[in-house]
């Protein structure tokens, strides 16, 4: 039996199911001193002066900084790798900030000492002469005129404009029969990860510098760590241990990491900082916070043939690793899953006093598929057309696809993921619910929504980023190394924070060479292991790191081959090849598996001339094509139309993902996205005030939801293997959260159907629905 | 600083706090147990969840010199030698588990809850594990193994 398309169980269960996990905070290293930084409680100040003389006499302290203390440490600012265009403003971020505060929450001085809770006790005592100036939060004031300026050297507070346009879409609309026009807001979110960031670094007497770090990027981290720091990248290991969780805000190249790794050279002793939550809420990465407005043109009969967008996206106070570019990674969705002709995108970066926005889970392709998923409700409403109807009449439906916003969709099939969701969900008897409940008056109304979507993820053909100026490539790299008593080892540079690549990636492996799941060992997360690798963020690594490892397996069998052929003495053509053991065509007792091969590559008495010895391969696989997983995904919400609550009912969600490897996997992924998504219609908001307080600054007023508010979730598939790779794979880590905010908002409109409710914002709130209904009767 | 002696898994321990220590930290930093986690500093998580006497609690919640004279048991203590605890083994049959950093708090959550509420349904599951997060699973796979445990049908 192969081990892909099998639930194996986890290899990362053991230790994490009894509290033998490495989380960073868990490490504590003899003599580590500990950080706590002072944070401007202000979203705008002039940093006047800071008096540190009483922290610096408290008890337990070994230093106090300044940022200006502080500023000969780092050669540059944080970078941003993704300067999108040419009028981008690429401000400086200093890791704390010297003359001025730009948000509520940035740095501004350091303490160190030899407890947590003596630097924590101490950070209270420094004194910082603030003086506050006008600040501004929301993005479209940002851009009102005479707003006060984030950056004085970013006129308007615009950090950038980026556009994409094909086709002649003056004319389309010109010509269109029927035209909508949609504005929403897509609400600021804070990813929350469970298990807060953390940095740890110790530099020995050579000056090596090892970082053990709450990251997503390891590889990423340790060019960034060069590049802000000026230490030799050879010098620098940097390690992610077990990391909790990320959803993409571990990814970011972050203050408290030069900070850290700044001090623990210049004190020559371990030192580690630990977020706290509420510190969390300020000092990591936001996401989403964009205005869109969508137009699309249409035929009578609701036909799409134009889609016209328009952007204003939070930067925040500074441009992150990629802040620039999330819009970008949306840019070529706002149609959908639809065929249309013409296309028109257009995108303004906004800097706000603000925590920074940047990647989380999704990133810019839930915004697209929301507008897309909505703005094509607002048709159907106009056409006189179900839900069901409008989509099937847009669907492309021949595949590979070359779609108007200019790339090609490798597979799928819409129409089948509809009917599978229907099927799933039972829509005749849903329906007759409903009208059942519209007929009685009922004061809890069901709503239907639906989100049939197409994401692209398996970030990503390094042409095309460049094309698109991002600062790296796409690639991954993956090594495969048999050890001569035949157990493997895979060097993975993708890396993981709970989706399960150790066990995933071994079902790869233990296929390709007739091993044993559990001969196999995954290493990751250790550029002293792994020197090499692009990391983990945009659903990328099975559709990339996954077919790397099948390449790099496929290298090791090449050359066991030919060990096998000089052994067995006949030519390699003659051998066949089934489940690891090579046999002589005719002769098939006579023969030799991989793991024999593997040892006498190791022990190397006996190779073809010119072999190299030893049974290993690396293959750097860079995809010729983004991945593109769709589906359809159908909400059921009962709203009680007298408070306004909103409970999610039923959840329905079909994938097309293409082959999958692991379906328990598979599953947890779509399940946890869905979680995501959901909330982000129904609950999280981060709300500033008008002084730019974040005031959702914990987990108890940014609301994450429990098991209790969420059911359970009903999951199907369709297959159409991706043909742009052999495993026939496609990214799964973000479908959930794409797909299911706009199913869930829909279903929230339709509940409100006989009420003329056609607007709502999210998070769709008891307050919300019950003024959306107040003002609809009104 | 306080005189406090509390038995953790078993052993009895000895130890000089502050009086303002809270007990995920006494575990943590004093005893070196790392295996319960702190997420947040509201008591909103459930990471820090440990049992105390045998019942679920938020170790944030808690000063250590509280749990003076009484028993802890955290995740390092749960399993009976290398055998899982059932909700371990059930957390793991049932995928219910990505990062892993909620789910020692859920573990116990769970184990504790089992005992007040021997056959649970589903809704009663989620219910009893509001105080706890997660933001890798979507609680899905989680509520199965709990009810998996518990023997009840899913």
């Amino acid at each position: 039996m192969t081990a892909v398309g099998q639930s194996v169980l986890r290899k990362e269960d053991a230790k994490l199911l009894t509290g033998q996990g490495t989380y960073v905070d868990n490490l504590h290293p003899a003599g580590t001193v500990f950080v706590s930084i002072v944070r401007s409680p202000y979203a705008h100040a002039r940093i006047n002066g800071i008096d540190v003389s009483a922290a610096a006499a408290a008890d337990g302290v070994v230093g106090v900084y300044t940022g200006a203390d502080l500023e000969s440490l780092w050669s540059g600012g944080l970078p941003c790798f993704w300067p999108v265009s040419d009028d981008i403003k690429l401000v400086k971020h200093l890791p704390l900030a010297t003359d001025r505060a730009r948000y509520a929450g940035d740095g501004v001085a350091v303490v160190v000492a030899e407890t947590r809770v003596a630097a924590k006790d101490a950070a209270e005592l420094v004194q910082v002469d603030y003086e506050p100036i006008p600040s501004v939060t929301d993005v479209e004031a940002a851009v009102a005129d005479g707003a006060p300026l984030v950056h004085d050297d970013a006129p308007g507070n615009q950090a950038y404009t980026w556009e994409l346009v094909t086709g002649d879409v003056d004319k389309v609309f010109a010509d269109a029969a029927v035209t909508v026009k949609e504005r929403y807001r897509q609400q600021r979110l804070i990813p929350t990860a469970m298990e807060p960031r953390g940095v740890l670094c110790e530099v020995n007497a050579a000056g090596d510098v090892t970082v053990i770090t709450s990251t997503q990027g390891p590889h990423i981290m340790r060019t960034a760590y060069t590049l802000v720091l000026g230490i030799p990248e050879a010098k620098i290991r940097v390690i992610a241990p077990d990391v909790g969780g990320g959803f993409g805000s571990k990814l970011d190249v972050y203050a408290e990491d030069m900070i850290v790794i700044g001090l623990a050279r210049k004190l020559g002793r371990p030192v580690k900082w630990t977020e706290e939550r509420s510190e969390a809420n300020v000092a990591t990465i936001h996401g989403r916070d964009v205005i869109q407005e969508i137009e699309l043109a249409a035929t009578a009969e609701g036909k799409i043939t134009g889609v016209r967008t328009r952007l204003r996206a939070a930067m925040g106070a500074y441009l992150q690793a990629v802040t620039p570019g999330v819009p970008l990674l949306g840019a070529w969705l706002y149609a959908g899953c639809y065929d249309v002709q013409a296309y028109d995108f257009h995108c303004t970066g906004v800097f706000t006093n603000t925590t920074p926005t940047d990647a989380y889970r999704g990133a810019g392709r839930p915004e697209a598929t929301y507008a897309i998923e909505r703005a094509i409700g607002a048709l159907a409403r106009q056409v006189g057309k179900s839900a069901v109807e409008i989509r099937r009449l847009n669907f492309i439906d021949s595949f590979p696809a070359d779609i108007a916003s200019g790339l090609q969709i490798d597979s799928g099939d819409y129409h089948a993921a509809l009917d599978k969701g229907l099927e799933v969900l039972g829509y005749d008897a849903v329906l007759a619910e409903q009208a059942d409940r519209r007929a009685a008056n009922d004061r809890k109304q069901l709503g239907i929504g639906f989100s049939t979507y197409v994401e692209m993820c398996g970030l990503a053909p390094s042409r095309i980023l460049g094309a698109l100026r991002y600062g790296a490539g796409g690639w991954e790299s993956l090594s495969v190394r048999v050890l001569p008593t035949g157990t493997v080892q895979v060097m993975s540079g993708t890396t993981p924070h709970g989706q399960g690549h150790a066990t995933t990636f071994s079902q790869i492996v233990a296929d390709r060479l007739g091993v044993e799941v559990s001969d196999v060992e995954f290493l990751s997360g250790d550029t002293a292991v792994v020197p090499t690798g692009m990391d983990t963020y945009g659903s990328r690594s099975l559709p990339v790191g996954g077919v790397a490892l099948y390449h790099a397996s496929e290298k090791v069998v090449a050359k066991a081959r030919e060990i096998a052929a000089h052994q067995l003495e006949v030519a390699a053509d003659d051998l066949d090849y089934e489940a690891g053991r090579f046999s002589v065509k005719g002769s098939p007792d006579k023969g030799m598996h991989v793991k024999e091969a593997a040892y006498v590559a190791w022990t190397a008495h006996n190779l073809p001339d010119g072999m190299e010895p030893g049974l290993e391969a690396t293959y750097v696989y860079d995809p010729p094509n983004f991945s593109w997983p769709s589906g359809c995904h159908i909400a059921v919400v009962e709203v009680d139309t007298e408070t306004g609550d909103v409970q999610l009912a039923r959840y329905v969600a079909v994938d097309d993902i293409g082959n999958v490897i692991n379906p328990m996997i598979v599953d947890g992924q779509v399940h946890g996205g869905i979680a995501q998504g959901v909330a982000q219609a129904l609950w999280e908001e981060a709300v500033y005030d008008e002084d730019g307080n974040l005031l959702t600054g914990s987990l108890l007023n940014y609301l994450v939801p429990s098991a209790a508010e969420l059911p359970s979730y009903e999951l199907d598939r369709t297959v159409t293997p991706s043909p742009t790779n052999p495993l026939g794979v496609k990214g799964v880590g973000e479908t959930g959260t794409i797909a299911s905010t706009p199913a869930v908002v829909n279903a929230v409109l339709d509940a409100l159907e006989p009420f003329g409710v056609t607007d709502i914002d999210m998070p769709t709130s008891p307050e919300r629905v019950w003024r959306a209904i107040q003002e609809a009767k009104r | 600083m306080k005189q406090i002696a509390v038995t953790v898994n078993g052993t009895r321990h000895e130890a000089e706090v502050e009086p303002r220590q809270l007990l995920v930290y006494f575990l943590r930093e004093q005893l070196r147990l790392t295996g319960t986690n702190v997420g947040c500093d509201t008591s909103s998580c459930g990471s820090c969840t440990v049992l105390l006497d045998g019942e679920s609690v938020k170790s944030c919640t808690l000063l250590a010199v509280q749990a003076d004279g009484h028993e802890v048991t955290t995740i390092e203590g749960l399993a009976d030698g290398d055998t899982y605890h059932p909700m371990q083994q059930a957390f793991h049959e049932h995928h219910a588990l990505q990062c892993g950093f909620c789910t020692p708090g859920m573990v116990l959550a769970a184990v504790s809850y089992l005992k007040e509420n021997p056959k649970p349904t589903e809704a009663e599951v989620r219910l009893a594990l509001e105080g706890n997060l997660c933001r890798c699973t979507g609680y899905h796979n989680i509520v199965k193994a709990i009810l998996a445990a518990s023997g009840a049908e899913a």
